[in-house]
């Protein structure tokens, strides 16, 4: 342990006790965890006060990290793939998975044109592997069909958001259609999102272009940073950094991330991905401005931040959670 | 680490237990760790050793929970001062640790410690702060451990698996980030007193 001694970065300062305390407190965490375990760290917190207070010390540091749940923005993974995706899936899900399964199953999936339907329940999220290498992870609350044929790839949100993947391939077209919307792919990633009266498409990599099914005259060819927003009387183009972007994908690890976000629209947003709701009592209350990162199924933990961080009054009135001043 | 029995100037012999454990640890960590910044601070204008001060506020804390279980001290801030002020003093005498004019501040230093604190939401904004400074400092496979355990709640096991490194790294990186984190959220301050 004497290394971290030497390290020049004053937070790594510990004492051995400390270090010994910390890996109980990491075993206990995060590794399974045994009666005798228990035991063990029991007598070893009954060997000294010292051992004891740093163990207490530690324990309400890293219980405080998950009060205030704001943490940095989870790491970029460096090589993102399936695989590492597949996180816990709620019983829901597997309800879902059976039934893209039962649709999946044979090969011949791409010789027969067939519409596959993938729905994801509230506060769930699955990505969906294409054969040639393309992926789609759906968010919350969506519906997306899928149909694939020789000629081309064809994919309808009809509710929610959806991240694409796409492996460009110029024999097959990839198009997304989003009510009377349709962005065609030239090779790309990029994200849609479908509320009730609002669509809005966001690129992040390679070229896309976006056009209005009736409309000829509206075609638009997307960069990466483009965002464009599209209401029922027309299309805005707007630009966001690639940070700002990355953060909008923060639901793609399971987090929300704000900055300089009203509380209205961080409410908004956990409603989407949760049953219990939460409702702000009046608007002046809702356009306080807010920043963190946030669990995006854990509502508790943000009604808390709320409460300490912001000083606002917090009531479950009925199974609703009132923000208010 | 060597428990130092002479200057028990508030009786704390060992005795047997009278506050419950479960009343101490809370008293603890509600009233004596949010301390710990002025403590470190008051510490370190004694004492150049950094390691040197992490032992020190070992050494206060130890003192202050052997003596808060005979009777917990109210107020907490008074009492947690005196005793490191006793320990400063002792250590002059017979180490030469500390510089003798380092000693007489203290009593300076008094005085703003007693200054109230700021409101609590201003506090924790300013905690918050802190603990993304935190995650920010730790080094980076350190910080994607934390990250990936905090954050998206994965196992160790996982964590190895998603990191592509051992069990006993994980380990390793976890404990470290775990002490990185209460350092800054408890030790270090972002705003000098008065």
């Amino acid at each position: 342990m004497s290394e971290l001694h030497n390290d020049e970065t004053d937070s790594l300062v510990a004492t051995e006790i400390d270090m010994r305390a910390a890996d109980w407190l990491q075993r206990r965490q995060f590794w399974n965890w045994s009666e005798e375990d228990q035991t063990t760290l029991d007598t070893w917190l009954a060997q000294s006060p010292a051992h004891e207070v740093a163990y207490w010390r530690l324990e309400a540091a890293w219980n405080e990290t998950h009060r205030l749940a704001a943490l940095h923005r989870p790491e970029r993974e460096a090589a993102p793939r399936v695989r590492s995706r597949q996180r816990i899936v709620s019983v829901g899900a597997v309800v879902v998975a059976v039934i893209i399964m039962a649709g999946i199953g044979t090969r011949s999936y791409l010789t027969r044109p067939q519409v596959q339907n993938y729905t994801t329940a509230l506060g769930e999220r699955r990505t969906i592997a294409l054969n040639e290498g393309s992926r789609i992870e759906l968010n919350t609350n969506s519906v997306l069909r899928v149909l694939a044929d020789a000629d081309g790839r064809k994919v309808w949100l009809d509710k929610g958001e959806a991240y694409f993947e796409i492996a460009h391939d110029t024999r097959r077209s990839f198009v997304v259609i989003a009510g009377d919307k349709r962005i065609t792919d030239l090779g790309t990633k990029f994200l849609v999102r479908r509320d009730t009266d609002h669509l809005s498409v966001a690129l992040m990599e390679g070229r896309a272009k976006l056009d209005v099914l009736d409309d000829a005259t509206k075609t638009l060819i997307l960069r990466p940073g483009d965002v464009v927003n599209a209401k029922a009387h027309g299309l805005a183009l707007a630009r966001k950094s690639e940070g700002e972007l990355k953060d909008e994908l923060g639901w793609r690890h399971g987090v929300l991330i704000f900055k300089g976000t009203t509380l209205g629209e961080a409410v908004d947003e956990f409603n989407r991905y949760n049953n219990s709701k939460i409702l702000v009592a009046d608007a002046a209350t809702a356009r306080i401005s807010i920043g963190g990162t946030f669990q995006s199924n854990n509502v508790t933990i943000f009604a808390d931040a709320v409460h300490d961080l912001l000083g606002l009054h917090v009531e479950n009135r009925g199974g609703v959670i009132v923000i208010s001043r | 680490m060597a428990e130092k029995p002479e200057d028990h100037q508030q009786g704390a012999k060992r005795a047997s237990a009278i506050v419950a454990g479960s009343a101490l640890k809370d008293w603890f960590v509600r009233e004596v760790l949010p301390l710990e910044s002025a403590l470190m601070q008051y510490l370190q204008n004694s004492c150049r050793d950094k390691t040197e001060i992490a032992d020190l506020r070992q050494e206060v804390y130890v003192r202050v929970y052997e003596a808060a279980r005979e009777q917990i001290p109210r107020p907490a801030r008074p009492f947690v001062f005196t005793v490191a002020r006793n320990l400063l003093i002792n250590r002059v005498r017979r180490e030469r640790i500390v510089t003798m004019e380092s000693v007489v501040d203290l009593d300076a230093l008094d005085v703003a410690i007693d200054m109230p604190g700021p409101d609590r939401s201003a506090i924790a904004r300013d905690e918050l702060r802190r603990l993304q400074l935190a995650i920010e400092r730790l080094p980076a496979r350190c910080r994607e451990a934390v990250t990936l355990g905090r954050i998206e709640g994965l196992s160790g096991q996982e964590i190895a698996r998603r990191m592509g490194i051992s069990e006993a790294a994980v380990s390793k990186h976890l404990a470290i980030g775990m002490n990185a984190l209460a350092n800054i959220l408890y030790g270090e301050r972002s705003e000098k007193k008065p």
